[in-house]
């Protein structure tokens, strides 16, 4: 239960297992509905963004604990090129890719809690939480 | 995983059957704008019932198949998004707005009926 599930993000396959193997963990911690949608999709926008941007990296996937409340933490890291401006990339609508721009601000929007970190030529790291509902 | 495609008297049904990669989405739009030439098609139902998230990737190819496959003189029909994914694209942001849309099957068909005998 208290496992992290990682899954290596390389091909558009791994974007479908990334977000699977997400929901499953989701679904185990409590999660129910609309909440495990909401999860996936934003796994796979993550995911995505590696696989566009950094070329490959990975998705960690597992449980969530914090002043009594329970949820899920979804950690995605790449070494990839980083992001220069953080700010700008999390701008709706904004892309140097083939997507909506949506991709960052998008998984913000759907997660409890979001943040970021980059460095250029190291790589970047996203780190989003939500909680079971009844417990946030 | 290919998406089976129907050939419907003047439509194409294509039923989506399990979660897609983004190759099979791009296989997906390359099928039907095959199809729509072949069959001189003049409607496109694709139906997502199966599809349990809608990302951006997904939608945006989704609204890229209507439009190129309308420059081609077929109307294209989304039909069977589910509540949750409807909830989870509000939230991600995403826009279909120029796509046509249905509850189910059976509407999408009412509705490119309705819009072909307009049309003629």
């Amino acid at each position: 239960m208290e496992e992290h599930l990682v899954v290596a993000v390389r091909t558009d396959g791994d974007v479908l297992l990334a977000r699977q193997t997400g929901r499953r963990v989701a679904e185990r911690l409590g999660f129910a509905g609309s909440d495990l949608t909401v999860i996936s999709t934003a796994i796979s926008e993550l995911a995505r963004n590696i696989i566009q941007y950094a070329g490959d990296g990975e998705i960690m996937v597992g449980p969530a604990n914090e002043k009594g409340r329970t949820g899920i933490q979804v950690v995605a890291t790449d070494s990839g090129p980083g992001i220069r401006d953080i700010e700008l990339a999390m701008r709706d609508g904004y892309s140097t890719g083939v997507g909506m721009g949506l991709g960052l601000p998008g998984a913000r929007r759907l997660m409890d809690e979001f943040a970021i970190s980059s460095e250029v030529a190291k790589g970047t790291t996203v780190v989003m939480k939500k909680w079971v509902r009844g417990h946030g | 995983m290919a998406v089976p495609i129907l050939k419907q008297g003047e439509y194409l049904i294509a039923s989506i059957q399990a979660a897609l990669t983004d190759s099979d989405m791009l296989t997906l739009r390359d099928d039907l704008m095959t199809q729509v030439g072949k069959f001189r098609s003049r409607g496109i139902i694709i139906d997502v019932t199966a599809l349990d998230v809608m990302d951006s990737f997904a939608s945006r190819s989704l609204r890229n198949i209507a439009y190129m496959t309308k420059l081609r003189g077929a109307e294209t029909v989304l039909v069977g998004i589910q509540p949750e994914v409807a909830f989870a694209m509000v939230q991600l942001g995403t826009s279909l707005e120029e796509v046509n849309t249905a509850l189910d099957l059976e509407e999408g068909l009412s509705f490119l009926n309705q819009r072909i005998k307009d049309l003629r």
